[in-house]
């Protein structure tokens, strides 16, 4: 089977030609060792299979980033037939600049210029054969995300890959570079690697440190000296490398490519006046937040979750019903119930909250405008040594707090990732919500607003607190800058926003949903044994659990076992909370009763006390399991699930004791 | 203080990519999404929050202790 890798800018629309091509014939997962999500799949066509491979979009395939050194490793170590080079037709100056590396490192590449409907809108003139010719490789027009041009790439691809290359690339890199970069190349002459000495010696001269500590551990150690003394010369080289690049795309385009003189005031422009506007960005930006969580929550959670739920439970009664029929024992039956379905239904209950949440903010991502927000919340997050895109992962958070630190992905750097990992969980997830909600029913049904919005800000300053503390501390090195392009906005494609979703529901399903499923059973296993006591009693393992740990919040004003048994619970997921109070108090999961039952137990002020604790402490364990995988480590899986333990104690134990001084 | 960097542009006023100065790894990327030597920009956005540059026609946000770091001619 022939194998084709797809490379481009990000925005090129390469991960659209992507799907266009593959349909639902893919496969998505993680590249080994690294947190890149690897896309595969496969496309036949005129009895030709093609195994597809879908590269991390990058700028170029230097070092910068993770996603740049995956790339350029697949490239030159696993040798695909072919590479794909997406580029955005609109703007061949910059994705031009990847095709020069492309054709240093000698592969096989097709270009393919993409949204070639939108150049002819901006009135870009391109002559495709003469830039084919230019350059030595086919070039293919399409429009991806309107699958034009996709058989004819197709095409173009079998018959390149059964050809003869003769791809044009730099020739010289000026007199003075060409004779540094020989120099190199001798050094190296005798030893075998895994890549092109050439594009070695180019990379060196680049300052590219993956590949210098490469050649570190691949050559002994007097070359090594000599290669860092040729590469030390000057700081230069890498700009007069960047040069020539540009000089070449510069003069392979001057004669195919005419773009008029004045460019048109596009509509993006138009739009942009007023979304970034210094008055206007921010509370634009906090208007459609507004709108898309009220939508989530009020739709996705309470409506549609609220159906699946009803579903679940009738089909609970069913089972239940069917196996009493049939004199089953009691402990199969309460398994089945209480420990599958009820896990089961933990999980479900809250997909449609992630699918709707997920659906706009694919239209936020898909039209352009997310872009826009890290811009805009970047002077304010800067204050505080955040970068701007920390704020999209805080607010996806606001959904679910497993996705919330998958989406700390997208900044590049690694300390700006770690902090927004490490202060996600502050901001107050969806499964977090039903419990201030029964609490509010309870004690404050007068100003239920009030509290819930004290609640969410107190989770968000706080989050922005600690990211200052700990980019002073725990992580100080550089701090990043931002630069972002902003994409043209678009209309948003129904057929990739839904994709997009899907793909996200699942990788959450997967990720999240196991684990809840499993913590879940495991707890119902907890409240009945040992065998013989009544369920969620005392005198359960579960009970005693609470019982033991109880004396620690005796300060904070609810040292009950039954409320401790939920915060435990709360632990595995943060659905089980109000579910076991509910077991736990009342015999019921939830409603009215429980209302009655923790209005006899809690206080107004131990009920705040309470909130705040579940605010803070410990994330979930599919949260704990997505750091753990996101950081490559248990060290600040471990350190997540303790420091805001005691942080929630902490303000819990000062509420009590103070509003107990005040006389509340 | 640079007096002649990105910084001190006004919204669409034109200029052409001298020097990069001071900015450690972000220097190369820059040059890598087109702000090398010679290229020309013309200045969209320039008040509070980062700097919005055309470049090629298209958009690209800076942040302004990065702008204040890139001289213009």
């Amino acid at each position: 089977m022939n194998t084709i890798a797809l490379v481009g800018n990000p925005n090129s629309g390469k991960t659209t030609l992507f799907n266009a091509l593959t349909g639902s014939n893919q496969h998505v997962g993680n590249w080994p060792g690294v947190t890149v999500e690897k896309k595969e799949g496969k496309v036949t066509h005129n009895d030709t299979e093609f195994n597809i491979v879908d590269l991390p979009g990058t700028y170029s395939l230097g070092a910068y980033s993770e996603d740049e050194v995956v790339a350029r490793d697949f490239i030159l170590k696993d040798n695909p037939d072919v590479v794909i080079n997406v580029v955005d037709a609109t703007n061949l100056e910059r994705g031009m600049y990847l095709t020069t590396q492309l054709l240093e490192m000698g592969t096989k590449i097709i270009l393919v210029l993409n949204m070639m409907d939108e150049a002819k809108a901006k009135n870009i003139e391109i002559d495709i054969k003469k830039l084919s010719k230019n350059l030595g490789v086919p070039v293919v027009a399409t429009v991806a995300s309107k699958r034009k041009g996709l058989d004819m790439l197709l095409e173009e691809s079998i018959s390149y890959i059964n050809k003869e290359a003769n791809q044009r690339s730099i020739k010289s890199y000026g007199d003075y570079m060409d004779k540094e970069i020989l120099h190199i190349e001798n050094i190296l002459e005798g030893s075998n690697f895994d890549y092109p000495k050439k594009w070695l010696a180019i990379k060196l001269l680049e300052g590219d440190m993956d590949v210098l500590n490469y050649i570190e551990k691949n050559v002994q150690k007097d070359n090594f000296e000599r290669i860092k003394n040729i590469t030390g010369k000057s700081q230069d080289f890498e700009l007069e490398i960047v040069d020539k690049r540009y000089e070449f795309v510069g003069e392979i385009i001057s004669s195919s490519v005419v773009k008029p003189e004045v460019e048109k005031v596009t509509l993006t422009d138009k739009v942009d006046k007023i979304i970034t506007n210094k008055f206007l960005g921010l509370p634009i930006f906090a208007i459609i937040m507004f709108f898309i969580f009220q939508i989530t929550f009020v739709i996705g959670s309470d409506l549609l979750g609220g159906y699946v739920a009803t579903a679940i439970e009738m089909f609970g009664e069913f089972v239940l019903n069917l196996l009493e029929g049939l004199n089953a024992p009691e402990l199969l039956t309460s398994f089945l119930v209480e420990g599958i379905i009820g896990g089961v239904g933990a999980v479900f209950e809250f997909i449609p909250l992630i699918v709707v949440l997920y659906f706009f903010l694919g239209i936020l991502e898909d039209t352009g405008y997310m872009a826009r927000a890290a811009y805009i919340m970047d002077g304010i997050m800067r204050a505080l040594g955040l970068h701007g895109k920390t704020f999209i992962s805080m607010i996806v958070g606001f959904g679910c707090n497993v996705p919330g630190v998958m989406a700390a992905r997208t900044l590049e750097n690694k300390k700006d990732r770690m902090i927004a990992i490490l202060i996600n969980p502050f901001m107050s997830c969806g499964a977090r919500l039903p419990i201030y909600l029964v609490f509010i029913a309870a004690f404050f049904p007068d100003n239920g607003g009030v509290v819930l919005f004290t609640l969410y800000v107190l989770g968000i300053i706080t989050a922005l607190i600690l990211g200052k503390i700990f980019s002073k501390t725990l992580f100080k090195g550089e701090s990043s800058y931002f630069i972002m392009e902003l994409p043209p906005y678009r209309l948003p494609s129904f057929r990739v926003v839904i994709r997009d979703m899907w793909d996200k529901v699942w990788d959450f399903i997967h990720r999240a949903g196991t684990i809840i499923f499993v913590v879940i059973s495991l707890l119902w296993v907890l409240s009945i044994l040992p065998l013989g006591v009544e369920p969620y009693s005392q005198e359960s393992i579960l009970g005693r659990i609470g019982t033991f740990l109880a004396p620690i919040f005796v300060p904070a004003g609810f040292g009950t076992w039954q409320a401790t048994v939920s915060l435990f619970a709360g632990i595995a997921a943060k659905e089980a909370v109000v579910a076991i109070l509910g077991m736990v108090y009342a015999g019921v999961s939830e409603g009215s009763q429980l209302t009655l039952a923790l209005q006899s137990v809690f206080t107004p002020l131990t009920a705040i006390s309470f909130m705040v604790m579940t605010l803070f402490y410990t994330p979930c364990a599919a949260v704990l399991a997505t750091v753990k995988s996101e950081t490559g480590s248990s060290k600040w899986a471990i350190f997540i699930a303790l420091y805001p333990f005691v942080l929630g104690w902490i303000a819990s134990v000062i509420i009590y004791q103070v509003g107990t001084l005040l006389g509340f | 203080m640079i007096n002649n960097s990105l910084i001190q542009l006004k919204p669409n006023e034109k200029a052409i990519i001298g020097e990069i100065v001071n900015c450690g790894s972000a220097r190369k990327r820059l040059y890598e999404l087109g702000l090398n030597k010679g290229a020309k920009v013309t200045m969209v956005k320039n008040d509070i929050g980062p700097v919005i540059l055309n470049l090629y026609g298209h958009k690209l946000a800076l942040g302004r202790g990065l702008a204040s770091k890139i001289i213009v001619g």
